[in-house]
């Protein structure tokens, strides 16, 4: 469905991506998987378009989108950005309707068609409460569901997430994995950041682990999400542990408390406090 | 077909179809009660004026011309009044107040400000510049108007690219382009002030405060069918209007092209205020002001915050216009009405919406 192969891209003379190629299958929803700075949202938006790549192809459905226009490109591929406050307290209805652009046609375009898929979308996402409020003053959990209602009405095979749930609290973080799972489950395909290991690890049936600008490891979530991985992009932060035949990734330094049995509560030892007392007093 | 269901149709092929949940019935009344408005004042202005001639005498000139009567029957000086003075200086009031209040709605959508206005890109200190070489050097620079305009469009076109990057024009550096531009032309013209003898001094500082004092059907003829064909490609517009004010990124994923319809927006708004700004001079606040009024009103939808932006400057500026003319025996040029009537309206906007509007 969505092959990426062979990407480079430099800002400037810095190389941010050397060589990325990964593939994502219809239906799939893959977890793009990487530590800050890693190329992630460049990578991101050379599959855009945002940015142009200077060596490599991206390929939607066997096609090679570097020939699509602006128009053609958005009723191939949906983007829900990270939430954000644009300046214009635009309606959540008129926002959601804002994904049939690409649809449109004529004087002013929007048709009764378009109005009610973007009604179905907000009722797919269960909030169609707030089809009457302002955008811009909905909280941040409240928007990122818009913005995926809006993904949604733009009807597209692919969707694009940039670390749809970064912002979140853990109910809403939960409940936007849900909803892309049930997305994924309708046939679409897609792709979304996430820092987290552990909901790469539960809900995304493929995983593209980026490390320095290439592709570390390629696969489904229970090969990859290994210790030796997490190794190679975090060094010795984290462990893998299995409970209950789930798997965790947790900091390393908590696993090795369970293991030795200590207190819960960690005891910091004195002599960072009395340091950090004397550089106060210094300046 | 029914008179009711061909409107109905008409409203449906404009997108105004009504679906549950979409409710814009509102909207559309609120749009034909600002057309009713701004023709009740149209029709009260032209009865008001120094020179005091009856209602009906008014309206009878009127309508003789509308219906090609007998002109010649009518008193000479109320139809000089009446027909050559007091109606184009209306209706180029309307054109130029809806003019400005256009490009301050386009504007502002574009570069995602609501504090924007449509002097931004340095095109009224490029008119300014213009009108001043054609008031000092009356045998080089022929006409004030036309190279107000040239001047104009210029420093828009140098700002457009000087912000050029790499084939984008990032809204940021449009602006500060549009603010170095802006500050070379108003140094230029504070030379030409400085040289200039003292009547043309007296008359690049008028020129600046912006007046119809000089309004003819000329005008009228030139300006007018420039704003209506620049209104109807806007308000065609008006959705991807509210794409690109979502920000370039996301505009590209909806499938608007930001560099094409900012080109094409911008190119329409600009020179529809570079020609407002040649024929009556720097008018300010209308551009910043209407769109904002119209937002709180109708809402941010530009396909509805256009053309109530059109109607409400057009009101706007017969509204100043007419007390400019009446107030005081000699006339006090528009631009410092329309400012000291718009500075409470912000303050107000400042002290009571500031979340809302300011975000």
């Amino acid at each position: 469905m969505l092959q990426v192969q062979d990407i480079h891209f430099k800002y400037g003379d810095f190389p941010v991506l050397s060589g990325v190629s990964f593939s994502v299958g219809e239906g799939e929803l893959c977890g793009l998987f990487g530590p800050n700075g890693s190329g992630k949202t460049t990578l991101f938006k050379c599959c855009l378009r945002f940015l142009r790549a200077e060596k490599g192809t991206v390929r939607i459905c066997g096609e090679d989108t570097s020939a699509h226009s602006v128009e053609q490109l958005a009723k191939v591929i949906a983007y829900v950005p990270q939430e954000h406050k644009p300046p214009f307290p635009y309606l959540v209805r008129e926002v959601v309707l804002m994904g049939r652009t690409p649809h449109l046609g004529g004087f002013f375009g929007v048709k009764r068609r378009d109005k009610e898929i973007a009604m179905n979308a907000l009722a797919a996402l269960d909030i169609t409460e707030f089809a009457d409020r302002p955008y811009n003053q909905l909280s941040g959990g409240q928007r990122q569901m818009v913005l995926m209602a809006r993904a949604i009405a733009q009807d597209t095979p692919i969707l694009f997430l940039d670390e749809p749930t970064s912002a979140l609290d853990f109910q809403n973080q939960m409940r936007i994995w849900k909803i892309m799972r049930d997305v994924a489950e309708d046939g679409k395909t897609l792709l979304a950041c996430s820092h987290d290991p552990n909901h790469v690890a539960w809900f995304c049936d493929r995983v593209v682990v980026v490390g320095e600008g290439a592709v570390v490891a390629e696969g489904e979530p229970a090969d990859v999400i290994s210790e030796s991985v997490l190794e190679k992009i975090y060094r010795d932060a984290c462990a893998v542990r299995s409970f209950e035949g789930m798997r965790m990734v947790m900091p390393r330094c908590v696993a090795e408390r369970c293991a030795t049995g200590r207190s819960a509560v960690p005891q910091y030892e004195n002599p960072t406090a009395v340091m950090r007392v004397s550089a106060d007093a210094e300046s | 077909m029914t008179e009711s269901t061909g409107f109905r149709q008409l409203l449906i092929n404009l997108g105004y179809d009504p679906v549950d949940g979409f409710g814009d019935g509102r909207k559309i009344a609120v749009l034909a009660a600002l057309a009713l408005l701004l023709f009740i004042t149209a029709c009260i202005a032209v009865v008001m004026g120094a020179y005091n001639i009856t209602i009906t005498d008014v309206y009878r000139t009127i309508l003789v011309h509308l219906t090609f009567g007998d002109i010649t029957a009518l008193p000479k000086l109320h139809n000089t009044i009446i027909w050559d003075i007091r109606v184009p200086r209306i209706i180029l009031a309307i054109s130029v107040g809806g003019a400005l209040a256009i490009a301050g709605a386009v504007f502002q959508g574009v570069f995602r400000n609501p504090l924007v206005e449509p002097y931004i890109l340095g095109v009224s200190s490029g008119a300014a510049f213009g009108a001043a070489l054609g008031i000092v050097f009356p045998a080089i620079f022929f006409s004030i108007q036309f190279f107000a305009f040239v001047f104009g469009a210029l420093a828009v076109t140098l700002a457009y690219i000087l912000a050029r990057v790499r084939g984008e024009t990032p809204t940021i550096t449009l602006i500060l382009a549009g603010v170095i531009i802006g500050s070379i032309f108003a140094a230029l013209v504070s030379l030409l002030k400085y040289t200039a003898n003292d009547t043309a001094l007296r008359e690049i500082v008028f020129w600046l405060m912006g007046g119809f004092y000089y309004a003819t059907w000329n005008d009228v003829l030139l300006l007018t069918p420039a704003v209506i064909v620049s209104f109807v490609v806007l308000w065609a517009l008006g959705w991807k209007l509210n794409i690109l004010s979502m920000g370039d990124e996301e505009a590209r994923t909806l499938g608007v092209n930001p560099e094409k319809y900012k080109f094409v927006v911008i190119a329409f708004a600009t020179a529809i205020t570079a020609f407002a700004v040649s024929l009556v001079g720097i008018i300010a606040w209308v551009g910043l002001m209407m769109p904002h009024a119209s937002r709180m009103i109708l809402g941010p939808d530009n396909r509805f915050v256009i053309p109530a932006s059109l109607m409400m400057g057009g009101c706007y500026l017969i509204l100043c216009d007419t007390l400019a003319r009446t107030l005081t025996t000699a006339e006090i040029p528009v631009g410092i009405l329309t400012s000291i009537l718009g500075a409470p309206y912000l303050c107000y906007l400042l002290r009571n919406k500031g979340r809302a509007v300011f975000g």
